[in-house]
């Protein structure tokens, strides 16, 4: 809301300025990922049109516009999780740390563990609340059962679900309530200790409450990991988000600092998106 | 814009269309009624048939004593029974690994692939062949070389049958799965297998057993693969390796027999059958509505 209206109330302080799109505080981040030429596409249709953006690490970047702009499908390119379906394909560079991970000779489970990600719907697998989480940490670890438990209820904790599901770990992770779950799928990708974290649409199926809580917690995993976020919310993005970048029909229109994206973008674009004027 | 009077004659103007559409209502209602009625008039017959005529037969000999020779008193089913489980159970056993790790591959692996396409059309034959073509089939590639019929042959021919079955079930139920929750699997960097054999085959678990319970209750009652196959036995034998008494086969046999007690020992024999297949849907069916 405060962004939406400080917008507003700005928008005709004076003309957009042409700043770079990337802001001074940027320059002074160390960059976790750095995304560069980057084209995607569904069969022949181009998704992603050279994209060039650098996300900073244990920073949440959120990234916004209308359905359809290809924010969802960059965050897909992240984790190489297009790789799934044979009729898409990436092309350019998504340098974690320094190597690229599209071409990386690495095998893609684990960028994958190193990269997680939460989905717009709750997908608890079908086993117990401990197994759900037990299910990641299995796949690269082997530990003890106490040393299992001592995981579980970190990651849980993490998740801000432990008080309520410490008595029923044994009960299917699909008994739980849909906000519940989607923290059990965040326990889930904490779990496994990634270094960054991506989110997509990840409240647009729950209710406010549920919403609030999952936003407090992206709050807190920005001290320990990076964090990405596609939402079609806006006060949301201007919440939770340190950066914000605004997509349009696969370009990224514009990327910087949350607060001068919502405040004073810097594109008539991004303007009318974020005012309501568009979209 | 003018508004529609809401007072003049509100009603009126609805009730022809709403009285043709009530009419039509009720024939097409009595129709799919009668149809229905129509089904189950032959099917209650059916059942209650078996049930009198079946009970009448069935007596402690029917499970412990050997089919009889002609024109002898006693005798029962027992050597009937016993091959009839070892054969379809062990058909289950061969067909149903076969029969899943086809439909994961089809669910899976090769969805959209021309080695997909092909296979999950020549399973749709195989599906649908007449089970007297698999007999028949099962006869020239082994009983005619063999020069026996055995137990090993019943077991091929039903298996062949149970086999497309687990195929088509098992595949559907794991396309059923969303891609969401195998995505989800993926994303914690998990491999295909893991994520299939951990998550997805478990999620379609329910469906899958389904399948393969329904294909044994399918192959419980064939007649014609075993005719040709596994023939039958008048005496005990656990030996697959030799003919095999089942009760299909008894059944065919005795109830064309001109002998009043071989009539009625088929009719128990068919109750058997019916009240074991009846059992097996009945298991089926709740295990499926228990995973929704």
């Amino acid at each position: 809301m405060e962004g939406a209206t400080a917008v507003t109330a700005s928008a005709p302080a004076g003309p957009v300025a042409m700043a770079p799109a990337v802001g001074g505080k940027l320059a002074s981040e160390r960059i976790k990922m750095n995304v560069r030429d980057l084209n995607f596409y569904y069969g022949k249709f181009q998704a992603l049109k050279g994209i060039n953006l650098q996300i900073p690490e244990k920073k949440v970047t959120a990234f916004i516009g209308p359905s359809g702009c290809g924010k969802s499908t960059l965050l897909r390119v992240f984790n190489r999780m297009y790789e799934l379906y044979p009729e898409q394909r990436a092309e350019g560079e998504v340098n974690v740390d320094g190597e690229n991970i599209l071409t990386s000779k690495e095998d893609v489970a684990l960028i994958r563990a190193k990269i997680g990600m939460i989905f717009q719907k709750p997908t608890p697998f079908p086993m117990s609340i401990y197994d759900n989480i037990a299910f990641g940490v299995r796949l690269f670890e082997k530990m003890s059962r106490s040393a299992m438990d001592e995981r579980i209820e970190w990651a849980l904790r993490k998740a801000a679900l432990w008080n309520e599901v410490k008595d029923k770990l044994q009960q299917t992770g699909t008994s739980l309530s849909g906000g519940q779950q989607q923290r059990l799928c965040i326990a889930r990708g904490i779990a496994v200790k990634p270094e960054i974290i991506l989110f997509d649409e990840p409240c647009s199926a729950l209710d406010p409450i549920s919403t609030s809580k999952i936003e407090e917690l992206i709050d807190e995993l920005k001290a320990d990991y990076t964090v990405a976020i596609v939402t079609h919310n806006l006060q949301q993005a201007a919440r939770v988000s340190d950066y914000t970048g605004y997509m349009y029909l696969g370009d990224l229109v514009e990327f910087g600092d949350t607060d001068q994206i919502f405040v004073k973008p810097a594109r008539k674009e991004t303007e009318d998106y974020i005012t309501g004027r568009f979209g | 814009m003018s508004a529609i009077p809401l007072n003049a004659a509100r009603g009126d103007y609805r009730l022809p269309l709403h009285r043709r559409r009530k009419l039509i209502n009720t024939i097409a209602l009595t129709l799919s009624l009668g149809a229905m009625a129509f089904g189950l008039v032959w099917l209650i017959w059916i059942l209650w048939d078996t049930l009198i005529l079946g009970v009448q037969g069935l007596n402690a000999a029917t499970f412990f004593e050997s089919t009889p020779p002609p024109n002898a008193e006693g005798g029962g089913l027992a050597n009937a029974i016993v091959g009839s489980l070892i054969m379809v159970l062990s058909a289950t056993a061969v067909g149903t690994p076969i029969g899943i790790l086809a439909g994961i591959y089809l669910a899976e692996y090769g969805q959209r692939t021309w080695l997909g396409s092909v296979t999950r059309f020549v399973n749709d034959i195989l599906l649908s062949a007449p089970s007297i073509v698999i007999g028949l089939f099962v006869y020239t590639i082994i009983v005619a070389h063999t020069r026996t019929y055995s137990g090993y042959a019943g077991v091929i021919a039903l298996a062949l049958i149970v086999i497309p079955v687990v195929v088509r079930t098992t595949e559907n139920m794991l396309r059923l799965i969303p891609n969401t929750l195998r995505e989800a699997a993926v994303a914690l960097g998990s491999s295909k297998r893991v994520m299939i054999m951990q998550v997805t085959l478990k999620a379609a678990r329910a469906g899958v057993v389904t399948g393969v319970l329904l294909a044994l209750a399918r192959i419980a009652g064939e007649t014609a693969p075993l005719l040709f196959t596994a023939l039958s036995n008048q005496f005990f034998s656990l030996n697959l390796g030799h003919p095999m008494a089942n009760l299909p086969v008894t059944i065919f046999k005795f109830a064309l027999s001109p002998f009043s007690n071989w009539q009625q020992m088929a009719w128990a024999g068919v109750f058997l059958i019916t009240i074991g297949v009846l059992v097996l849907n009945v298991v089926a069916r709740v295990l499926f509505r228990h995973k929704d």
